[in-house]
C-alpha cells in the first residue's frame, strides 16, 4: 500500500506528513511527528490516554487514522498551555495533586477541556460520566474531579 | 548520633502541600515515559508468543522471517545462556520459554526489524511446532495429586502423600494452645474463600529502548520501580558486567507492584546486541495482561472462635496461593498478615504456594495480604452479626497494640491501629442513616513496610540552592517528600531543593520502588545526608571563624555560634556558606548510605456503605472513607492520593476485576473493555482521614503508606454486601452475575 500524503492543522500549525493508510492518528503524532504527550495505553479506545481533538470532537487518537486528519484541526496536550501560562485546569490539576504517574493526565486534560467547552458548570456525576472513559490508575479520580471542579469556576470567573 | 536523640515534631515545610517538581512537565506532555524514547538507527522489536497453556516446544523455524526485507535479528532461548541461579533463570525462562511454553501468552521467539509493521509480518513466518500438553489454571486443581505438572522437579522438599509435585512451598506461623482457644469460644465460624486474580492495570504498558554493544557496553531506557534490580537481573541473564549496563528509569506511568522485575528488557538487549542497532519494544494491552506479572488468585479457609462478648479465643488459616507457572513465596505475606491486626492468645496461619499454567505473578500492592485479610475480615465480621456485635467494638477489643507479639512473630512497637479504630468510631460516616437495599461494612488493613538499601547524595550548589540524587523511580509524588524533607532539616524553602532520580551509574544501589519504602528509607537517608552536610558547613564556618567546630551549630538555615563564649558573629546562611565554599575546602556535599530498618507497620480502616440492586446484582459504592495512620504526613496530598487510588484498586478486585481463563486454558479477557477497571462514573468521592503516630524508627516518624489502604476494600466492600443483601459473599469479584445467582438462590 502507498503511503497518503496528510495536510492538517495540529495545535494551530499548518502540518504535512505521510502515512501508511492503515496508520492511527496515534502513531502518527508520537512516531512522525514528535508529540509524545498522547499516550497509548491500550490501542482499543478503553482507556483515553491518547485523547485529542480534530475538529474540536474528543477521539481517541488511536481510533482515528493519520489520513483522516487531512484538513481537519486537531489539538493535543501539547497545544493547551499558551507559552509558559498553563491553562487553568493543568494549573489546577498542579495544585490540587490531582495527577501522581501522570501518564493518563495529558487526555484527561483533553477531555476536560473539551467538557467545559461545551458545559462551564458541571455537576460532580456530568463530569464523572464525562471522564468514564479515561481510566486512571493511581488517584481514585477524587482529586481529579475537584480538580476539573476548581478550574471551572475559575474559567467561569467564580 | 543515634535516631532517638535527634527526633523532630515540630515542622515548618513538613505537612505542607508545595506543588510537585514534575508537575508542569506532566500536565504539558513533556514528561518522557518508557515509550516515549527514541534513538538513532533505531529498530523495533516485537515479540511471539504461545496460544497454548502448556505445549513442548518441538522445534521454531525462523528461516522465513530472516529471509524477510527489513529484519534484522531474531532470537529465541538459544540466544541466552543457563545461569546458574535458579530465580535468575525462572525470569529468564518467563522472557523467553525454553524446551516449554508454560501459560498462554509465554514468548517463544522475538524479531527486531526496521518497521514494526514489518516486525509483525515476520512474528507470522515463524513457524513453532508445538506439543500441547494438558494444562491447569485453578489453584486448588492444581494442588491434586492427579493435575498436570507444571514444571517437573521444583516440588517442595518432603511433599505430603496425596499432593501434585505443583506445590513448590508450604509454611506455618503461629502460637498458643490452638484447641484450648477453640474450647473457649461461645461461638466459632468456618468459612472458605476464593479470590481472583487480577492485574495491577498501570495505564503505561511495558517499553524500553536498548542499546548494546559487541564489547559489552549497554545503555537501558525503561519504564521500572527499580532500575539497579533491572540492571542486576539484565546483566546475569546476558552475562555481563554490571557496571557496563548503564540502566536509567523513564518517567514510569503506574507500577503497583507490577514493575519490580523485567519482562522485555533482556530481549531487547539481546535484540540489539544481535542486530548491533537500538532496539525498541513497546508491548500492547494485550501482552500486559497475557505475559506480565499479575497477583496470585487464591484459596483459603478461614476459623475463628469468639466469646458472646466479643474476644476472640483462637483463630486459624490455611491459604493456597497459585502464582503462576513459577515458583512464589507471595502466600508467606498473606499468611503472615492474616491476623496482624489482632492481639491472639492462640493463632497459626498455614500457607501453600502452587505452580499453574498462568504468567509468573509480579507483586501487587501489599503483595498477598488483601486476600489473606479479606477471608479473616470476612469471619470476623460474620461473628459480630451472629454474636450481635458492633464490628468496630469487636476489633478494638481485639485490637493489636504496641507489647502485643504479633502472629507472625515480632513484637509491635508504637503502633497506630487503636487510634485508627479509634477515629472511625468517632466519624459521622459510622452513625449515618442507611437506606433499603444498602449495607455497611468496614475491614482493618495491614502493611508490613520495607526499609533496604538506599543512598543519598545531597549537593549544595555555589547558588545556595541544592541538588538532591537518588535512586528511586518517583511512582507517588516521593520527589516532592523528599525534596520537603531537606528543605525541613535545612532550613531553606522547598522551592530551593531539586530532587532528580538518578541512573545505575551515577549513584549507588538502591533497593526497588517497593513495600512503600521510599518516603521512609530515601527519606531518612536524605535526612541523614542534609545532616552530613549541615556538618560540613558548620565545620567551613568554624573555619571562617576561626574557632573550634563544635563551637557552631545549624539553626532554621544558618550556622551560628553556639553561645557567648564561642564569640560574637553574625550567622551565616547557606546561601551565604555556599557562596564562598570555593574560598574554604571545595564544593560542599552531604551523603548516605544504609540498609534501612526500622520501618513502622501500618494499620487503616475502611469504612463503605453500598446498595445491591435486587434486579441485577450490581453493586454501587454510596460512600466511602480511609483512615490510615502515615506516621507523619509529609506531603499531605498525596498521603491522601495513596489511600484514595489504593482504596480504588480495592474496590475494583471487590466488584469488577479478574483473569478468566477458558476450558482451553487461555485468558479470555486481555483487554480493557473486558477488565474492567473503576472508572470515575463508578465511585463516590474517598474521603480520608490520616492519623500520625509517629514511626519510632524514622527520625521524623515516617511510615510508609501506599501499600496498606489495598488491603481492607476486599473485605469491607464484601461484609456491606452481606449485610445489604443477607447473604454472606465468600468469593471475589462479587461481579453482578455472581452476586444475582446468589440472590436467586436465596429466592
Amino acid at each position: 500500500m502507498k503511503n497518503i500524503h496528510v495536510s492538517t492543522t495540529i495545535n494551530g500549525d499548518p502540518t504535512e506528513f505521510i502515512c501508511a493508510p492503515d496508520e492511527s492518528l496515534l502513531d502518527v503524532l508520537r512516531d512522525r511527528l514528535g508529540l509524545t504527550g498522547s499516550k497509548e495505553g491500550c490501542g482499543s479506545g478503553d482507556c483515553g490516554a491518547c485523547s485529542v481533538t480534530v475538529n474540536g470532537r474528543l477521539v481517541c487518537s488511536c481510533l482515528v487514522l493519520g489520513a483522516e486528519a487531512d484538513g481537519a484541526a486537531v489539538e493535543t496536550i501539547e497545544g493547551m498551555a499558551q507559552g509558559e501560562t498553563l491553562h487553568p485546569l493543568q494549573q489546577h490539576f498542579i495544585d490540587g495533586a490531582a495527577l501522581q504517574c501522570g501518564v493518563c493526565t495529558p487526555g484527561i486534560l483533553v477531555a476536560a477541556k473539551a467538557l467545559l467547552e461545551k458545559n462551564p458548570n458541571p455537576t460532580d456525576t456530568e463530569i464523572r460520566y464525562w471522564l468514564a472513559g479515561n481510566l486512571c490508575r493511581c488517584t481514585g479520580y477524587d482529586k481529579i474531579i475537584k480538580a476539573v471542579q476548581s478550574a471551572a469556576a475559575e474559567m467561569r470567573g467564580a | 548520633m543515634p535516631l532517638d536523640a535527634n527526633k523532630k515534631r515540630v515542622f515548618k515545610v513538613i505537612g505542607t502541600r508545595p506543588a510537585r517538581p514534575d508537575g508542569i512537565d506532566k500536565v504539558t506532555g513533556r514528561a518522557l515515559y518508557g515509550a516515549d524514547a527514541t534513538a538513532p538507527g533505531m529498530l523495533f522489536g516485537h515479540i511471539l508468543r504461545s496460544p497454548h497453556a502448556h505445549a513442548l516446544i518441538k522445534s521454531i523455524d525462523t528461516s522465513a522471517a530472516e529471509a524477510l526485507s527489513g529484519v534484522k535479528a531474531i532470537i529465541t532461548s538459544k540466544d541466552f545462556g543457563l545461569p546458574d541461579d535458579s530465580s535468575v533463570l525462572d525470569v529468564q525462562d518467563n522472557c523467553m520459554a525454553r524446551e516449554k511454553v508454560l501459560y498462554d501468552g509465554h514468548a517463544v521467539a522475538a524479531v527486531a526489524a526496521t518497521s514494526a509493521a514489518i516486525a509483525k509480518k515476520a512474528l507470522k513466518l515463524i513457524k513453532v511446532d508445538y506439543e500441547a500438553l494438558p494444562h491447569v489454571t485453578d489453584v486448588d486443581a492444581a494442588m491434586r495429586p492427579d493435575a498436570p505438572i507444571v514444571q517437573a522437579g521444583r516440588a517442595m522438599d518432603d511433599l505430603p502423600a496425596g499432593l501434585s509435585e505443583n506445590v513448590t512451598y508450604h509454611f506455618e506461623f503461629g502460637h498458643g494452645d490452638m484447641d484450648a482457644g477453640f474450647d473457649k469460644a461461645d461461638k466459632i465460624v468456618e468459612r472458605s474463600f476464593k479470590t481472583a486474580a487480577t492485574h495491577q492495570g498501570y495505564i503505561e504498558p511495558h517499553a524500553c529502548l536498548a542499546s548494546m554493544n559487541s564489547d559489552g557496553k549497554g545503555e537501558l531506557w525503561c519504564c521500572t520501580q527499580g532500575q539497579f534490580f533491572v540492571r542486576e537481573l539484565c546483566a546475569d541473564i546476558l552475562e555481563i558486567e554490571a557496571s557496563q549496563l548503564r540502566v536509567t528509569a523513564s518517567e514510569i506511568g503506574g507500577g503497583f507492584g507490577g514493575k519490580t522485575t523485567v519482562f522485555i528488557e533482556p530481549v531487547a538487549l539481546a535484540l540489539s546486541r544481535k542486530s548491533g542497532r537500538p532496539v525498541k519494544i513497546v508491548m500492547s494491552r494485550e501482552e500486559v495482561f497475557r505475559a506480565s506479572g499479575p497477583t496470585v488468585s487464591s484459596s483459603s479457609d478461614v476459623k475463628i472462635g469468639m466469646t458472646k462478648d466479643g474476644r476472640i479465643t483462637a483463630a486459624h488459616a490455611t491459604f493456597r496461593y497459585q502464582g503462576g507457572a513459577f515458583p512464589c513465596g507471595t502466600v508467606q505475606f498473606g499468611a503472615q498478615s492474616a491476623f496482624a491486626a489482632y492481639d491472639l492468645d492462640a493463632v497459626q496461619t498455614i500457607g501453600w504456594s502452587v505452580l499453574t499454567n498462568r504468567p509468573k505473578e509480579a507483586a501487587y500492592r501489599a503483595p498477598g495480604a488483601p486476600m489473606a485479610i479479606y477471608a479473616v475480615e470476612s469471619v470476623v465480621d460474620e461473628l459480630c452479626q451472629e454474636l450481635g456485635l458492633d464490628p468496630l467494638d469487636v476489633r478494638l477489643k481485639n485490637a493489636a497494640q504496641k507489647g502485643t507479639k504479633s502472629s507472625y512473630g515480632p513484637t509491635f512497637d508504637d503502633i497506630g491501629l487503636k487510634a485508627t479504630l479509634e477515629a472511625a468510631v468517632a466519624h459521622p460516616h459510622y452513625t449515618a442513616p442507611l437506606g433499603p437495599n444498602q449495607g455497611r461494612g468496614l475491614s482493618c488493613g495491614f502493611w508490613f513496610n520495607f526499609g533496604g538499601n538506599t543512598c543519598v547524595s545531597l549537593n549544595v550548589n555555589f547558588d545556595g540552592t541544592v541538588g538532591i540524587t537518588e535512586g528511586n523511580p518517583d511512582i507517588g509524588g516521593s520527589r516532592a517528600s523528599i525534596s520537603l524533607m531537606a528543605a525541613e532539616e535545612l532550613g531553606i524553602p522547598y522551592e530551593k531543593v531539586r530532587t532528580i532520580v538518578a541512573d545505575t551509574n551515577s549513584i549507588g544501589h538502591n533497593d526497588i520502588t517497593d513495600g512503600s519504602r521510599v518516603t521512609f528509607a530515601v527519606g531518612l537517608a536524605t535526612i541523614k545526608a542534609a545532616r552530613d552536610a549541615k556538618q560540613k558547613m558548620c565545620a567551613r564556618v568554624a573555619k571562617i571563624w576561626d574557632i573550634d567546630e563544635d563551637a557552631v551549630y545549624w539553626e532554621d538555615g544558618y550556622a551560628k555560634p553556639s553561645g557567648p563564649n564561642a564569640g560574637t558573629f553574625d550567622p551565616m546562611s547557606l546561601e551565604e556558606i555556599a557562596a564562598i565554599s570555593a574560598e574554604t575546602g571545595g564544593p560542599i556535599a552531604g551523603h548516605h548510605e544504609v540498609n534501612a530498618d526500622g520501618a513502622g507497620v501500618s494499620f487503616g480502616v475502611h469504612l463503605v456503605d453500598v446498595e445491591v440492586d435486587p434486579e441485577t446484582g450490581a453493586t454501587e459504592v454510596l460512600r466511602y472513607t480511609v483512615f490510615q495512620d502515615a506516621g507523619k504526613a509529609i506531603h499531605p496530598d498525596y498521603v491522601e492520593g495513596q489511600m484514595q487510588g489504593g482504596a480504588v484498586q480495592g474496590i475494583g478486585w471487590a466488584l469488577n476485576e479478574e483473569y478468566i481463563y477458558g476450558e482451553d486454558g487461555r485468558l479470555q479477557n486481555p483487554g480493557l473493555l473486558d477488565y474492567r477497571i473503576p472508572v470515575a462514573s463508578d465511585l463516590p468521592n474517598i474521603d480520608t482521614v490520616i492519623l500520625e503516630i509517629p514511626n519510632p524508627g524514622h527520625p521524623y516518624g515516617v511510615r510508609g503508606v501506599g501499600e496498606t489502604p489495598i488491603v481492607p476494600p476486599l473485605a469491607a466492600i464484601s461484609n456491606a454486601v452481606s449485610r445489604a443483601t443477607g447473604l454472606r459473599m465468600s468469593e471475589l469479584p462479587m461481579s453482578p452475575p455472581r452476586v444475582l445467582k446468589a440472590l436467586s438462590a436465596k429466592g
